[in-house]
């Protein structure tokens, strides 16, 4: 029952959020914290270990339309748990950075906030492929919206594009999530969207190279992958600063969750096949988006082209299919989501002082605003990956799993680290150094700015110098997913999908 | 003895953590004493642990202290090696490092950024001692990039002039050039091992690497970082810039322990560049190279720090020469007596600059002999030692280089450039030191004899006369060269190659102002006095290029077929628009248009 009320909390919330604010001003902001609280508190009471030998912590699964072979099917294992908790405190981390900027309907943002939130949960819970597409599309609205309302000048062309881009995408999803099915009443006569029977399915080349491309690239628009990537930008600069760091660090991982539980184990074989070419498009996603963000005059797009750089490495890693580099290219979600989110934030709050991001106008921020500064500077290095952060870890165990795979990729992806220096370095001497801006009146962090910021900075540190927890929890369903694709059809699959749920509706 | 190992590099981390975080807080007497302190406290325990490894007969111990990660069977932990060169380089680091945190205090006296440089230079020291302490090569990386990061900092560190902004962001940026090489070697390593566990990587290549073309390739891509670290060629070109950076930091990290980063690295791994005598060969010639250009630039230099930066490289040159030579012994001990009439050097120039109100341009100095005399013992002595004057400790080690050096490379192109860089060394050195204290005086000095920063000075100039003298436990990390028979006449022309220098320059300085004056504006002299022309080679293949390609491309090609649908729909929307204008007569004509249409369709 946790899994349901895991989701329904903040669907629940979302709807209180709103009417709350009616009633009384400022309520809001409060009651989000608040039922992102119980969030968390509920996940923390789940069991955080498997059944003996078995994969996932915890299942449900209930009927939904029987006839259609729908169930509501919940499970969560270590990959989703780290990604559940990832959601949560980006969420409250959201929460906090809008708790001044917002202030028109401010009961409808956080309801929308919410109900993002609310998706992303589901997402990473759902085990029918209906129901998953359902969540993606929960999550996908309320973030349209966010940008539509809430954003800066252009927003209505970012929302647009962002709204067709993911929408055709997901479209294309649907369609192979049907072809999927289809195969699979063809072959067994029985209509199932169970991750678990559709894993079963025997597939013949063709049909299954198609049906996973039509997964891949709606996991890629999402990652996103190069050449799929230019929502991105438009997006992350135009949304308010919550927004932005939602998408960046959260709503660009269901990407990579998506390949790494739907992608790779359902297409093992035509996965495998594609590998080379999807890893070449992450080694070249890395450069392209460093040398862009390099190229950039405003900072907020700076940070965005960022996340194309660095997720590039997440497909780098998720495709060279080993263990190194799957628990790489998890703990790079993680990295990339705290690093990035920070940044975004301190987006924010240099525009909310200077009203500005154009680094040709700023400048000299170190001995005006010393402690956003040492703050920036960190979180630049984060993203630059040095030895010490989180990003280190992520990069280098992606790196030295890729290597084993395809070494000539995997050198043109360690260019990116000249690249990230260029970036980043850029940032620091155009925003902190230099001459001072001229500003009217500016006061260096308040308590609730330094609070976001350092809770961030101390967890970039502590799975940078301790990051054994985080793939200590994702190692069994990195090596799930990893059996899955050396023996599709064996023994492996009665050990993916447990059918005995340890939970029954009342 | 090993308990405590931990804490030399953690004093200087922990202090600079404290001072980062609370410095601004702090009185200035408070941040001297925990930056200053926590270094001396270092130097203490440095000293104790190399008393007590050499009194216990200098074998190499490993500590493990805690894992940092493991996965899919790669575990890196956080350990130490402590071996004689492991001695050698954590003695020069906190002894030559707390001289100069003693001189900074002074120094720095007064600058709004206090705190901040002495965290920033305390993170320095204890990412370089992390450095040269790992038992790991990630960890190796560590320190590796964090002293890359100081460096970064530290020549930023005064940050409103941009162009500090843009010496330290090419700093790190060319030396990450060779990160990029020394990462690669990582990954090799690992897929050849399964480990980056510094010992057993050396020790299982020696076993199984021994007829394949891998100690070639991981060779070259060290040595590739080396290169980048250490400012060799091709890399060199960020060094000079680096002198932005306030003088006792050019002192510690672009002087005495960085740059030498690249040393300690290929004598740390010398087991796998023993595997690969091509690539020996290269690093032999990479540093002859080196020393002889970069002591050409010298000599032509304007500006007092620029000098002492390619006398740097250059000097470096000459390890990176040892080291190809198989002289490792040698390598190391210059690089010991190096720091310290390096650091001698940069710290008496800081207070010539310091008297001179931050004059660095040496063609308005001069005639300082009398109105700055300890300043003038102090550059004598330094000068002496770079020249490699007998009875000072650079005579010593440079002697050493090349005699052993002959005996592999004896009348090869590399050691007749290492010999003729010894007279050019002596010729620079001169020059320095006439230009400052003889001649006219063009700007009038205002003497400056605070005891901090006199009596590091006092102690570098014994170091610098004395410093051959300390010994280092050396042997049982690297094999004995084989003994050769070393001709009297080479001999010799090593001892007179650098007095031939003086002498040569002492005349050019009596009686050769003509020449000089047309030298100085020649072509040759003008390219020398640009590096080469390194500079501006690599301005117009890499970085113009670059810096092209990212302001075409900035609203990003990818999105143009995005906006081209975009537009098409557009057109299209205009177009179909026509057909609901709310005019009837189209409305009609549109209607009977269609009707004949399928009328037609349908008689035919």
């Amino acid at each position: 029952m946790s899994l349901v009320l895991l989701i329904l909390i903040p669907l629940l919330g979302a709807v209180l959020v709103w009417l709350a604010e009616r009633w009384r001003c400022g309520l809001a902001r409060g009651l989000s914290l608040v039922v992102l609280g119980l969030e968390a508190l509920l996940l923390w009471q789940v069991p955080h270990e498997a059944p003996a030998g078995g994969l996932w912590w915890l299942q449900f699964q209930t009927e939904w339309l029987p006839v259609l072979g729908i169930s509501w099917h919940f499970a969560l294992d270590g990959l989703s748990a780290l990604l559940l908790w990832l959601t949560l405190f980006i969420g409250a981390v959201s929460v906090l950075a809008s708790w001044r900027d917002i202030d028109q309907r401010v009961g409808f943002f956080y309801c929308n906030l919410l109900l993002s939130v609310a998706g992303i949960i589901g997402v990473f819970l759902a085990l029918d492929l209906f129901l998953f597409f359902v969540f993606w599309e929960l999550m996908l609205i309320p973030m349209v919206l966010l940008i539509a309302i809430w954003g800066h000048e252009n927003r209505h062309y970012a929302a647009t594009k962002f709204f067709i881009f993911t929408q055709a995408s997901s479209l294309l999803m649907l369609v192979a999530i049907l072809g999927l099915v289809f195969v699979h009443y063809g072959q067994t006569g029985v209509m199932s969207f169970d991750y678990g029977d559709l894993l079963r399915l025997q597939l013949a080349p063709l049909p299954a190279f198609w049906l996973m491309l039509g997964f891949f690239i709606a996991f890629a628009v999402k990652l996103p992958m190069v050449a799929l990537h230019t929502w991105l930008p438009d997006a992350h600069t135009e949304a308010p600063t919550a927004g932005s760091v939602l998408l960046a660090a959260i709503l660009l991982k269901t990407g990579a969750y998506g390949l790494l539980r739907f992608t790779l184990p359902l297409f093992p074989d035509a996965s495998a096949e594609f590998a080379p070419l999807a890893m070449g498009l992450g080694a070249l996603g890395v450069l392209y988006g460093a040398k862009l963000a390099f190229a950039q005059h405003d900072m907020k797009r700076l940070v965005a082209y960022t996340s194309v750089s660095h997720m590039g490495f997440v497909l780098l890693g998720i495709y060279a299919l080993n263990d190194l580099a799957l628990q790489g290219a998890v703990m790079q979600m993680l990295a990339h989501g705290l690093s990035t989110a920070a940044l975004f934030i301190i987006v924010g709050m240099v525009y909310a002082r200077w009203h500005t991001r154009d680094l040709r106008e700023l400048g000299g921020l170190w001995s005006l605003l010393p402690r956003l500064s040492g703050f920036t500077l960190l979180f630049a290095l984060a993203s630059l990956g040095l030895p010490g952060l989180a990003n280190f870890v992520a990069e280098f165990l992606i790196l030295a799993g890729a290597f084993q795979r395809d070494w000539p990729i995997t050198l043109v992806a360690l260019f990116g680290l000249v690249g990230a220096a260029l970036y980043a370095l850029l940032l620091v001497q155009r925003s902190l150094w230099g001459a001072a801006a001229p500003q009217a009146k500016t006061h260096d962090c308040s308590a609730r700015e330094w609070g976001i910021l350092a809770s961030l900075a101390l967890l970039l540190l502590v799975f940078g110098l301790h990051p054994q927890p985080v793939l200590d929890m994702v190692q069994r369903p990195v090596a799930t997913i990893l059996a899955e694709r050396v023996m599709p059809n064996t023994g492996g699959t009665d050990q993916v999908v447990q059918r005995e749920s340890r939970e029954q509706l009342p | 003895m090993t308990a405590w190992m931990g804490w030399i590099p953690a004093l200087p981390l922990f202090s600079s953590l404290v001072l980062l975080l609370l410095g601004g807080r702090m009185s200035a007497r408070l941040v001297t004493l925990l930056g200053v302190g926590s270094v001396l406290g270092a130097a203490l325990l440095s000293a104790l642990l190399i008393a007590g490894f050499v009194s216990a007969g200098s074998t190499a111990v490993s500590v493990m202290l805690q894992p940092w990660f493991s996965s899919a069977g790669l575990t890196i932990a956080f350990g130490f090696y402590f071996d004689g060169l492991s001695a050698v380089m954590i003695g020069v680091i906190t002894g030559v490092g707390s001289l100069i945190h003693l001189y900074s205090a002074a120094y720095m006296a007064g600058d709004e950024g206090y705190a901040r440089f002495f965290g920033y230079l305390n993170l320095f020291v204890g990412a370089m001692l992390l450095l040269v302490l790992a038992d790991d090569f990630l960890l190796l990386y560590l320190g590796w990039e964090g002293v890359g990061l100081c460096s970064f900092l530290l020549i930023g560190f005064w940050y409103r002039e941009p162009a500090n902004g843009y010496a330290a962001r090419k700093a790190f940026v060319v030396t990450r050039i060779g990160d990029i090489a020394l990462a690669a070697a990582l990954l090799i390593m690992i897929q050849q091992f399964g480990t980056l566990h510094i010992q057993t990587v050396i020790e299982r290549a020696q076993l199984e690497w021994v007829a394949t073309d891998w100690p070639f390739w991981v060779a070259l891509l060290l040595l590739g970082g080396a290169v980048g670290k250490s400012a060799q060629l091709p890399l060199q070109t960020w060094l000079p810039d680096a002198m932005a950076g306030p003088t006792p930091v050019s002192a510690l990290i672009h002087a005495a322990t960085m740059v030498t980063a690249g040393v300690y690295l290929i004598a740390r791994t010398q087991g796998i560049f023993l595997l690969a005598p091509r690539i020996m060969e290269l690093v032999a010639l990479v540093g002859a190279l080196t020393l002889f250009l970069a002591a050409c630039s010298a000599l032509v230099q304007h500006d007092l720090k620029r000098v002492l930066a390619y006398s740097t490289i250059s000097q470096i040159g000459y390890m990176f020469f040892a080291l190809g030579a198989g002289a490792f012994s040698a390598a190391i001990f210059h690089l010991m007596t190096h720091a310290f009439f390096k650091a001698l050097l940069f710290l008496a120039a800081g207070q010539v600059i310091l008297s001179l109100h931050h004059e660095q341009d040496l063609r308005r100095m001069g005639g300082l002999l009398h109105r700055l005399p300890f300043s003038a013992l102090c550059f004598a002595i330094g000068c002496a030692a770079l020249a490699a004057l007998p009875l000072t400790s650079g005579f010593y080690s440079k002697d050493a280089i090349l005699l052993q050096a002959y005996g592999l490379h004896g009348g090869s192109l590399a050691w007749w450039l290492a010999l003729t860089g010894a007279g050019i060394t002596a010729l620079y050195s001169l020059r320095l030191f006439l230009k400052l204290f003889f001649g006219e005086v063009v700007t009038e000095p205002r003497p400056d004899m605070r005891p901090t920063l006199v009596v590091p000075l006092a102690l570098l100039c014994l170091l610098a006369l004395l410093g051959a003298l300390i010994p280092q436990p050396l042997g049982a990390v690297f094999a004995p060269l084989a003994a050769t028979e070393v001709p009297a006449a080479v001999h010799g022309a090593i001892l007179i190659m650098p007095w031939l220098g003086l002498v040569t320059g002492a005349l050019l300085w009596r009686y050769g102002r003509g020449l000089r004056q047309r030298w100085n504006d020649s072509a040759l002299a003008r390219g020398w006095r640009a590096g080469w022309g390194f500079d501006a080679l690599y301005d117009g293949l890499l970085v113009r290029p670059l810096l092209l390609l990212a302001r075409l491309n900035r609203k990003d090609l990818a999105d143009q077929p995005v906006q081209f649908v975009a537009w098409l729909s557009g057109c299209a929307h205009a177009w179909l628009s026509i057909t609901q204008n709310g005019r009837l007569r189209r409305y009609a004509a549109g209607i009977a248009m269609g009707a004949v249409l399928v009328l037609m369709v349908v008689t035919l």
